[in-house]
């Protein structure tokens, strides 16, 4: 994986898989910190503590086509090898969270890259899932919710191309505007 | 900033239509690869990029783009897999944003598998 919002993207496909209704993805980069905080956390089926234990081995899935996992074990070392650290909370039938923290101006720290492709690719290809995502910059934030953009649209589907399009001229332009010219 | 008001009026425009948007049985379906190996791959621009294209070319009754996990293969990922109505199913692999548009061309819209990239041409089952 070479950008943070890969990781996301697959990370996050995790949670829609585990049924959740609501998925929340934070992203807050703050440079008084000097850290870029990644959270996905969903309401879906939760893990075991045994589970959780094994999920950041690479050779643990629960997968049968194969008898490696590696979305996890990639998330963490990228966020470890940055300066940052790692963390997992999971309940099962209540959900799991993820956090990441990446040192913010640490050389080894992988680029945020195309968080807009991956928000848009969850929400249009994820009908089934709601989404909340938050986007900070050193206090300055945009957020979208699918369940306001589902109730102003009563009944039109995301995947239409006006509101497919409309969903990443929104991520994207909200997005230019609090990163004021900087590249994350 | 750009607000939310502008979706009323997309729903004002599409609600007629929406009736008409049923499930086609005969469209031609495009399936992406995008579990871990996918991604790490380079998937999510073969995906958006047949996306863009069915869009752009308005041909979203005709043609789905969707997404699946992982299929067993992930040394040939990007896999796309073409399944066309009464035709055996197609399979890419190691796909790139440009190969997908010459998939888009030559197979989805002139109907003429792009042998070269499948996945038996490579001499694999």
């Amino acid at each position: 994986m070479t950008e943070i919002s890969l990781n996301i993207l697959d990370v996050a496909e995790n949670s829609t898989r585990a049924g959740a209704s609501l998925v929340t993805i934070l992203i807050d980069i703050s440079s008084a910190d000097d850290t870029l905080k990644v959270v996905i956390a969903d309401d879906g089926c939760g893990m075991t503590p045994e589970q959780v234990a094994k999920v950041t081995d690479p050779f643990f899935t629960t997968r049968t086509t194969r008898k490696v996992g590696l979305g996890v074990p990639f998330f963490k070392m990228a966020a470890e090898s940055s300066g940052g650290s790692f963390d997992i909370v999971s309940e099962v039938n209540v959900g799991t969270t993820v956090t990441a923290i990446f040192g913010l101006t640490n050389i080894d720290r992988m680029p945020l890259g195309d968080i807009t492709s991956t928000m848009h690719n969850l929400i249009v290809y994820h009908p089934e899932s709601d989404f909340y995502y938050r986007y900070t910059v050193n206090g300055e934030s945009f957020t979208l919710d699918t369940r306001e953009i589902r109730e102003i649209l009563g009944g039109v589907p995301f995947d239409v191309p006006e509101v497919s399009a409309y969903i990443r001229e929104y991520l994207e332009e909200n997005k230019q505007e609090i990163d004021k010219e900087e590249i994350y | 900033m750009k607000s939310l008001a502008e979706l009323q009026a997309i729903r004002e425009k599409m609600q007629n239509r929406v009736n008409m948007r049923s499930e086609n049985s005969n469209a031609i379906r495009v399936v992406v690869g995008m579990a871990t190996c996918g991604i790490a791959a380079g998937a999510r621009p073969v995906l958006n990029e047949f996306a863009a294209k069915v869009q752009e070319k308005g041909l979203t009754d005709k043609i789905v783009v969707s997404q699946t996990g992982c299929i067993g293969l992930c040394q040939y990922e990007p896999i796309v897999e073409v399944f066309e109505p009464g035709k055996e199913k197609i399979t890419y692999i190691k796909m790139d944003a440009e190969k997908a548009d010459e998939v888009m061309e030559r197979h989805l819209i002139g109907g003429h598998v792009v042998e070269k990239y499948t996945m038996a041409a490579s001499g694999l089952k």
